[in-house]
């Protein structure tokens, strides 16, 4: 078990979903949908909103307006969200960016990648990674959204 | 004064259009609320029943959501169905199961998000039924196949 599975399996016996856990989550590089590289580690430094969705998930959609907003509000302090799209084609998540574009990168979810997160088997599923580059919460299923917005301004408000 | 109100007529007008679209294609997702009680089965009642049942024929266990959550984890026999939210999805399904006896025992899952917004079981349930099989179960998965199986210890086949 990684580091970082054992990290997740102590959140969840803890039943704290949104607890701090200060670990580092695993980083990826992957290309977004416009074909630009994405390191999760180049964004140390900023306050990473990490978010695994689906066109699928109804759930998910209700977030994304917000998060976009949050990309808006809180990127010129610091934010940057990541949207990670576990469709598995790539035709619907382009056909939404189409009708819905983001401020922010989306690239394509894979198994190594959801495995690397110790499994991405049910959506929305948020992390929120400090400045520092530590996980500091890890949202699954619905999420009271005001929280995960008090913890952003929480960290951006950080020296 | 008078070109802003026309521009607020205008921009309102669209939003309505707009809300409409998404509600009507929301509802063509049928909602897997609409299963009858009946025909659903708890995840520990299914897996005390996978464990006892061990000598004797198994359901035909198919998982009907996303490839990518059956590649990472599933249920040890199920067969992965495609998503019972689009057509090549139920296709698929049909072909899974048109060999099979009416009366076979199929069981259903999918897990991908929370049970009242699964877009997959309530749709892969009706196929099954408009195709005469009698014997369907659909697996009660309240928030998703990680919290309500995979993390209460149930069997399960994960991706190596």
């Amino acid at each position: 078990m990684t580091r970082f599975a054992a990290m997740l399996a102590a959140l969840l016996l803890a039943g704290a979903g949104a607890a701090a856990a200060a670990e580092p989550p695993p980083d990826f590089t992957r290309a977004d949908l416009n074909g630009n590289s994405v390191h999760l580690a180049d964004y140390r430094g900023r306050v990473v909103l990490l978010n695994f969705w689906a066109t699928w998930c109804g759930p998910c959609l209700a977030e994304i307006p917000v998060f976009a907003r949050w990309q808006k509000q809180y990127g010129p302090q610091g934010l940057q969200v990541l949207g990670i799209s576990m469709d598995d084609d790539q035709i619907p998540v382009q056909h939404f960016l189409q009708k819905t574009p983001l401020d922010y990168p989306v690239i394509m979810g894979d198994t190594a990648l959801a495995k690397l997160y110790g499994g991405v088997l049910g959506l929305p599923l948020t992390y929120l990674i400090n400045p520092q580059g530590k996980v500091e919460g890890r949202y699954l299923g619905g999420t009271d959204l005001s929280a995960v917005e008090t913890q952003i301004k929480r960290l951006l408000a950080r020296p | 004064m008078l070109a802003v109100d026309r521009r607020l007529i205008l921009l309102s007008g669209l939003f309505c259009i707009l809300a409409l679209a998404a509600s009507a294609s929301h509802a063509q997702i049928k909602s897997a609320d609409s299963i009858p009680q009946a025909n659903l089965i708890e995840p520990a009642d299914f897996a005390d029943q996978l464990k006892k049942s061990a000598a004797l024929p198994k359901p035909v266990i198919l998982h009907v959501g996303f490839r990518k959550l059956y590649a990472q984890a599933h249920i040890p026999g199920s067969d992965y169905a495609g998503p019972g939210g689009d057509e090549d999805g139920l296709k698929s399904l049909s072909e899974r199961v048109e060999k099979l006896p009416k009366d076979t025992s199929i069981i259903i899952y999918c897990g991908c998000c929370p049970w009242g917004h699964c877009p997959n079981v309530a749709a892969a349930f009706a196929k099954l039924k408009d195709m005469g099989f009698s014997q369907v179960k659909v697996l009660h998965i309240a928030e998703n196949f990680g919290t309500d199986w995979v993390d209460k210890g149930y069997a399960t086949i994960t991706s190596p």
